[in-house]
């Protein structure tokens, strides 16, 4: 291997690597940061608000399954309308926003360079949030388009278009002006989904189709929204994090590159299994059957990729609560993809289709993976950010157990009283509303689970808020879960000093 | 060399997603719009559009889905819920309401099972009236009080217990387009062969 080639696949392995690392680098990533503090600390500030105000609706939505008659008068909180509520403020209000800073921030430390054009993110952020609020509204007050994942009418659709396109268009000339010469897996997944989301969203919003077509068109949507935005930016995410808080190289940069190839061809196709059993063509649901159990390759090769990164390092999630929530995700992010590629097959679609069963694993995957990564992100940089530490250790332990119970209690019991609920419903010997009686007891958990991640969130919202107005006690170590042992502090001392 | 790498990266991600659009949802367009309505299909009244505007706002497909699964998968068939339904039974459908949840049952041939007008002002007014143990939410704001029912007006008939002050509930305008697009819900007719090859089994 040429020297040259060597000197490209370290800096591809390693988010941390550059041939001449000096001593001048803590300076300049203190400028790097400075210079993505106020857009990044905006995003993910006004997702914090979406995370509360949309776990609000989730938790109404969960209770309204074992109450039915619960504010049952208020059209406003019918469950018809705060089911999309719930999900849309998750989606492009929580989880977009926390990732549009995540993007921002890991964009200057990739490729090494202070962010450009900041204030068109201010701009960005203001439409994005508009739209979101603005459709949150429309959908309360009754003007949802009806499809799922595009309830918003057009006008927010476009708001979130528009505030998108400014976004990109600041992390691509940032990435432009890179002071890199290559680009790390990250970056990759980065770069894709800016490309995709945009082309996607404008697509899918512009309504061309009618009928049955109208519904692959809506679940190529509804997947690929996952597909080409939600997952990079989780594995962006989990691709910097891990080796980052470790402080050793990524394992494979050849693994990392089979994942992304394979990844963007197999889990474009998968949307139209959500018509299994239904009016569309065989072949077409075959196709996506096909594809979705590809998705195999590339979640294995990640999976693989971080698990030999961390292997013989476990011990360290016991200290770093980055470590623990991304590692958490990168966990739930294999589970609900190897899940996800059983379910598409057409003899458990059978039953799990239609059921809570799905809806469970909606969650590991949005909340399982791609939130838990999202908080993991959010602990490692806004102490760069804020220039002060997480005031209350405590409270980051709190937020793990709370959300990591509650999101595992949500996704068993919605998996088994889901399952049950199949079983029945394909034997027409049991009537229609035995069914329904015989979920009641396992949606429960729903509800419970979702108080959990409720309070979870409250008590990550009160912290956030701290740091940023640098209230609360001062620290001067970063806040880990427990106080290491000297001889654990002095190795922890020296990744963190190493990562900056 | 860098620009061909960059090149060829974007280019790459583009037609993966480009590809995935002409194969998802291109093809079965090209194939599927040719298809005329079957002849048993009628296209909805303005009440009957109306009423599944109302359908809509008020989320009952987070709820209900309107396709029929086939003989041998699921026990759709079994339970009498219609014919497996084809495309051409949604070509008047925009937005297509196919729905991915049966926390209810499945509606596309509900006024086939249940014509009765009554029985779905009751059950949409407080669906435990007819159904105990139904998780359904109630949407009693598609009713008006009135102290007396004006002739032509649809009274529900409820026990007295239900009526706190003795006025009359009588369905408004939202009730009577939903229930009107309910009850055009109902696609037993039999398909002519064209629509249903397309099928595929
Ligand atoms: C929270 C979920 C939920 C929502 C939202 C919902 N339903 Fe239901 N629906 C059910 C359940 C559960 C049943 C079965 C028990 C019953 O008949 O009430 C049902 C039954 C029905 C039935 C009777 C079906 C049959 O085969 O007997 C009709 C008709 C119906 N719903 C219409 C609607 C309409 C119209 C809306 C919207 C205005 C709606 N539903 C919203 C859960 C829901």
């Amino acid at each position: 291997m040429t020297k040259q080639r060597t000197a490209r696949r370290n800096s591809a392995v390693n988010p941390d690597f550059s041939p001449a690392a000096a001593p001048a680098d803590e300076q300049s990533r203190i400028a790097l940061d400075e210079s993505a503090r106020t857009p990044t600390v905006v995003y993910f500030a006004t997702a914090v608000v979406w995370l509360v105000v949309g776990s609000v609706f989730g938790l109404l939505t969960g209770l309204k399954f074992s109450l039915p008659d619960l504010l049952g008068t208020i059209p406003a909180l019918t469950f018809g309308r705060i089911r999309p509520a719930h999900l849309n403020t998750i989606m492009y209000g929580w989880a977009s926003l926390a990732g549009c800073g995540m993007i921002v921030w890991l964009t200057t430390r990739l490729c090494k360079v202070q962010l450009q054009l900041g204030w068109f993110h201010y701009v960005s952020a203001l439409l994005w949030n508009l739209g979101v609020l603005g459709g949150t509204i429309a959908v309360l007050a009754g003007y949802s388009q009806g499809l799922e994942w595009l309830e918003f009418p057009r006008i927010f659709g476009a708001m979130i278009a528009a505030g998108f396109l400014l976004f990109a268009a600041s992390v691509v000339q940032t990435f432009r002006v890179r002071q890199v010469e290559h680009l790390y897996v990250s970056l990759w997944y980065i770069l894709a989904s800016l490309l995709w989301f945009p082309l996607l969203y404008v697509v899918a919003n512009l309504g061309l189709y009618q009928g049955v077509v109208e519904a692959a068109m809506n679940w190529w949507f509804g997947h690929n929204a996952l597909a080409v935005w939600f997952t990079p930016i989780g594995l962006a995410g989990a691709y910097y994090f891990i080796p980052k808080v470790l402080g050793r190289p990524i394992y494979s940069y050849y693994l990392g590159l089979l994942g992304f190839w394979a990844f963007a061809l197999f889990y474009n196709w998968n949307g139209i299994h959500h018509l299994v059993g239904g009016p569309v063509p065989t072949w077409l649901v075959t196709v996506s059957i096909v594809a979705s159990v590809m998705m195999v390759v590339p979640v294995l090769a990640v999976a693989v990729n971080h698990h030999l990164t961390t292997v013989g390092h476990f011990r360290m999630l016991r200290f770093s609560p980055t470590l623990r929530f991304v590692v958490f995700g990168s966990m739930s992010y294999t589970a609900v993809s190897f899940q996800g590629s059983l379910e598409s097959i057409r003899s458990f679609q059978e039953v799990a289709h239609f059921t809570h069963y799905t809806i469970g694993h909606a969650h590991l995957g949005v909340y399982g993976f791609l939130s838990m990564i999202l908080f993991g992100a959010m602990y490692y940089i806004m102490p760069r950010l804020a220039r002060w530490e997480w005031p209350y250790p405590s409270l980051i332990k709190a937020h793990f157990w709370t959300t990591a119970i509650g999101i595992a209690l949500y996704v068993v019991t919605m998996s088994i009283g889901g399952w049950i609920q199949g079983l029945q419903m394909n034997d027409a010997a049991i009537p229609f509303i035995d069914v329904v009686q015989n979920t009641k007891l396992w949606l429960w958990g729903r509800s419970i689970g979702g108080t959990l991640m409720l309070i979870g969130h409250l008590i990550f919202a009160y912290q956030f808020f701290s740091i940023i107005k640098r209230a609360g006690p001062r620290r001067f170590a970063p806040a880990l879960f427990r106080e290491p042992a000297p001889i654990e502090a002095v190795r922890i001392e020296e990744r963190a000093a190493k990562a900056g | 060399m860098m620009f061909f790498r960059s090149f060829l990266f974007f280019f790459g991600v583009l037609a993966t997603l480009l590809l995935g659009w002409a194969g998802l949802v291109g093809m079965p367009d090209a194939m599927i719009s040719e298809i005329p309505p079957p002849e048993g299909l009628q296209r909805y009244t303005a009440e009957q559009l109306y009423g599944r505007s109302i359908y809509i706002r008020e989320g009952c497909l987070y709820c209900h889905s309107q396709q029929v699964r086939p003989e041998g998968f699921g026990s759709d068939q079994a339970r009498f819920w219609g014919r497996p339904s084809v495309p051409g039974d949604y070509v008047f459908d925009k937005p297509h309401l196919l729905g991915t949840m049966r926390t209810g049952p499945d509606l596309l041939n509900i006024a086939a099972r249940q014509p009765s007008e009554q029985w779905h002002m009751l059950h949409l007014y407080d669906p435990r009236i007819v159904v105990p143990g139904s998780i359904m939410p109630p949407f009693s704001w598609l009713f008006e009080k009135k102290p007396t029912a004006a002739p032509g007006d649809i009274v529900l008939n409820l026990p007295d217990s239900l009526k706190p002050d003795g006025r009359a509930i009588v369905a408004g305008r939202d009730a009577k387009a939903l229930v009107a697009y309910l009850l055009s819900l109902d696609r037993t007719y039999p398909i002519s062969q064209g629509t249903a090859t397309l099928k595929g089994k």
